[in-house]
């Protein structure tokens, strides 16, 4: 039985047929973890018990006519989103044993409308990170290369999708972290606008710029489950309260007459030209159907990882302030007073990467330096949103790449954080000014992925998704899959 | 922006940190590139520019009602406690 093959889209319609049942598909997709997950270190829980309990429910909930779109469709949660009962990691030694004692509200929203957890995937530690490197839980593998990273910090979401081992994953995204793995193994990821998911149940990073979304092969696997995770939850303040569009229903409108605008600062110098020449080809493409294509400029994006690496260690080092080792989380062995149990328990639980941005943090809101960087980093990150803004006057979307390369050797960039922090140069803007992004296939080089990016303004998914779900009616990379998991 | 040994403690010591001294040059050393980084920041004309701390400037973030709306679960929390003495947590001694 080839189920891996389908799309969520694809297997929600066999279990509506009954071709197959909930607990045939749980097994299929747990058996293809045990086979595969040694090698590829994509899931750190696999919650098989669970998995079967949840899939014999949504068996019954179909017998008794009580099924929905998602009813039967196993999934896996990254390790951010706290899960009740189960072990949520967030992919550091710090919460090695934190077993969340309640869920996320995205984790609660899935279940109600019938989904499967199968587990939860691997990750850059606090989600700091773009290769998954810096998780405790060691480095995820790409599929379609193994010597190659999956990208980050959603690595272990976009592996098991890119292998199959999951049909679907939710990741979180604060600067890139759902898009850029989406792009370096080959499958679809939207980052919604901020407020648009709940952050309610999320181990936070940086509370400004992080957002809950989903990976899975196609748009339209992402617009069936967007549209159970999005809407408004009083849990979270800065959630916001609209109405949800039905994304499923409006993936069908046209890219005839829609404006797109080819972001001029993102095909710089910096963008590799294999992966350059197939993002071009990709946005000839949706000007084929239809789509106005225009250059447009946003002459502040370059200063977005600057800006970045200001807000986001700032906001990082206030969060992670909470992590004492007095209510959960790691203690240190003896500690001689409180001022040791804190220093210890957390110099020993946070690995390299998320002391660096804690330390970068801490200095940037010092006394004396708090104007000069995160006051200027704020002040910069208005006019790179007014950019946005200025650019969504003229323009219905923008694209452009990704990555500015395909996946990258593990330990190739590991010694130089600047490097690394390169790696969001295209996708850091997004995060800035709260807009949705997605990445969606769009060719390979040699045998490793590219992504295409598309940006909206906010609370315009349904746009985007339908832009996507465009592109990939009339091309199949999104369909590919690596050799060892076909 | 050049940080020594002795920034590096400081700050270290701000987050409650532990840094072992082999740690402290490549932490000077990656914290410097990072700061030096970020200065390009100096090239942005923001003088008339208003900060931003949220995404969505026109939703004001809202307030609840000041209701009970959490059931006492204290049992089920501190089971992720590493130290909890009769429903208390257990840190050292604070004041002598």
């Amino acid at each position: 039985m080839t189920l891996h093959t389908r799309s969520v889209a694809e297997l929600a319609a066999g279990l509506a047929h009954k071709e197959f049942s909930a607990v045939e598909l749980a097994e299929h997709f747990l058996a293809r973890i045990d086979a595969a997950n040694g090698a590829l270190n994509a899931f750190v829980t696999v919650t098989a018990e669970r998995a079967l309990a949840q899939a014999r429910r949504a068996d019954a909930a179909r017998a008794a006519g009580r099924a929905g779109p998602l009813t039967g469709v196993p999934i896996a949660h990254k390790d951010l989103f706290c899960t009740d009962g189960v072990r949520t990691s967030c992919g550091s030694r710090m919460l090695d044993n934190f077993v969340a004692p309640y869920d996320a509200t995205v984790v609660e929203r899935l279940d109600a409308a019938g989904t499967v957890s199968l587990g939860k995937t691997n990750m850059d530690e606090f989600a700091m990170g773009s290769s998954n490197e810096t998780s405790y839980y060691g480095p995820v593998r790409n599929p379609w290369d193994p010597r190659c990273v999956p990208g980050g910090s959603s690595g272990g979401s976009a592996a098991a999708v890119a292998a199959r081992l999951a049909p679907a994953a939710t990741g979180t995204d604060t600067g890139g972290s759902i898009r850029q793995p989406a792009a370096l193994v080959g499958v679809s990821g939207i980052k919604p606008t901020y407020g648009r998911v709940s952050r309610y149940g999320l181990v936070a990073f940086a509370s400004s710029l992080d957002q809950a979304g989903v990976l899975a092969p196609a748009a339209a696997d992402c617009a069936l489950l967007l549209a159970a995770m999005a809407g408004f939850d009083p849990r979270d303040s800065t959630s916001v309260d609209r109405p949800v569009p039905d994304y499923v229903a409006e993936l069908g409108a046209p890219l005839r007459g829609v404006r797109i605008g080819v972001l001029e600062e993102f095909l710089g110098p910096g963008l590799e030209a294999a992966t350059g020449a197939l993002v071009t080809a990709a946005i000839a493409e949706l000007g084929r159907q239809g789509a106005e294509v225009v250059a447009v400029s946003c002459p502040n994006l370059p200063l977005s990882v600057p800006t970045y690496y200001v807000v986001a260690p700032a906001e990082c080092s206030s969060n992670l302030s909470r992590f004492d080792g007095v209510r959960f989380g790691h203690r240190c062995r003896e500690p001689r007073d409180l001022t040791d149990l804190y220093t210890r328990s957390r110099g020993e639980g946070f690995g390299p990467e998320v002391k660096r941005r804690i330390m970068t943090g801490t200095y940037v809101l010092s006394a004396g330096y708090f104007d000069a960087y995160y006051l200027k980093a704020q002040k910069v990150r208005t006019l790179i949103s007014d950019d946005f803004k200025r650019a969504f006057g003229r323009v219905d979307l923008l694209v452009g790449p990704t990555s500015p390369t395909p996946a990258f050797a593990i330990g190739a960039k590991v010694d130089d954080p600047i490097t690394m922090y390169l790696n969001d140069i295209y996708t850091i803007g997004a995060n800035l000014a709260g807009l949705p992004a997605m990445s969606v296939p769009c060719g390979f080089v040699g045998q490793l992925p590219v992504g295409l990016q598309l940006i909206a303004p906010h609370f315009g998914e349904s746009r985007l998704l339908a832009a996507a779900h465009a592109y990939q009616l009339a091309t199949d990379f999104h369909r590919r899959l690596p050799a060892a998991y076909a | 922006m050049s940080l020594t040994r002795s920034d590096v403690e400081a700050i270290a010591r701000l987050a409650r940190l532990e840094i072992t001294a082999a740690e402290l040059p490549v932490y000077a050393d990656s914290l410097s590139k990072i700061l030096s980084f970020v200065e390009q920041l100096n090239s942005a004309q923001t003088a008339s520019t208003e900060p931003m701390a949220h995404p969505l400037a026109g939703e004001l973030q809202r307030l609840r009602p000041d209701a009970v709306t959490e059931t006492d679960q204290r049992e089920k929390f501190q089971r992720n406690a590493p130290l909890v003495v009769a429903g208390l947590y257990v840190v050292p001694k604070v004041i002598e």
